[in-house]
């Protein structure tokens, strides 16, 4: 029932996640990985690198609670939401998300809604770096509140 | 009463600081505090309205009452994932 919740300025292990979610049983284990896609911007530059920064103690808490509320809608057997801070390069994962559950339905729709949830509400930021060493912050996801 | 300020991504480095203590009234809401804020930090103007706020790490409406020692923090728009 203990999750593995974690912010990591060190590489993540795809081994460790699927060995942690592996369960007797779980039919399916939903793996997903966000990984750093190369890019060219408008000046032709390559995209070496995206640099990760996040409010720790509230992304944490905030990864958390996605994983409790996942957890009120998917039976779900074993759970993992890593993610990266600093530097992640082109090709590595900034994040991995396991979700083990009886049947795949379940584990699919529980890794997809983690994901997109995170994207919208987690305290994390991304600046792309460039060949040239120019840089530039990601566009967000403003959430406006009253 | 004093409060931290924390900044994070684009606006730690338009202010060019991540966190800082402010001066703020008694019973100031986290509006009042931003106004207070902004006028120190112009820069922030900008993306301001795009941010939200957080108070002791939980997302919080600009009504908010703050209190002594509060950590209020500003969360430019999330690209995390």
């Amino acid at each position: 029932m203990t999750d593995w919740i974690e912010l990591s300025p060190a590489p993540l292990s795809i081994t460790a996640v699927s060995d942690f979610a592996t369960d007797p049983m779980a039919g399916g284990i939903d793996i997903f990985l966000g990984t750093t896609r190369g890019e060219k911007n408008l000046a032709g530059q390559d995209l070496i690198a995206l640099d990760y920064e996040a409010y720790s103690e509230m992304a944490l808490a905030q990864m958390r609670d996605l994983a409790s509320r996942a957890r009120l809608r998917w039976p779900i057997l074993k759970l993992v939401l890593l993610h990266r801070t600093g530097r992640v390069a082109i090709g590595d994962p900034s994040v991995i998300i396991a979700v083990a559950t009886a049947h795949r339905a379940a584990s699919f729709e529980a890794c997809r809604w983690i994901i997109d949830t995170l994207k919208t509400e987690v305290a994390v930021w991304k600046k792309e770096v460039w060949a040239d060493g120019s840089t530039s912050w990601v566009a967000g996801h403003a959430m406006i509140l009253p | 009463m004093t409060i931290t300020v924390k900044l994070f991504a684009i606006l730690r480095e338009q202010a060019g600081v991540s966190s800082l203590p402010l001066d703020v009234p008694e019973h100031s809401t986290v509006d009042a505090a931003l106004q207070q804020l902004v006028n120190a930090h112009p820069a922030l103007i900008q993306l301001l309205p795009k941010s939200a706020c957080a108070v002791n790490q939980a997302y919080s409406s600009r009504q908010t009452l703050l209190k002594q020692g509060d950590e209020l923090a500003l969360i430019p728009p999330v690209s995390g994932g």
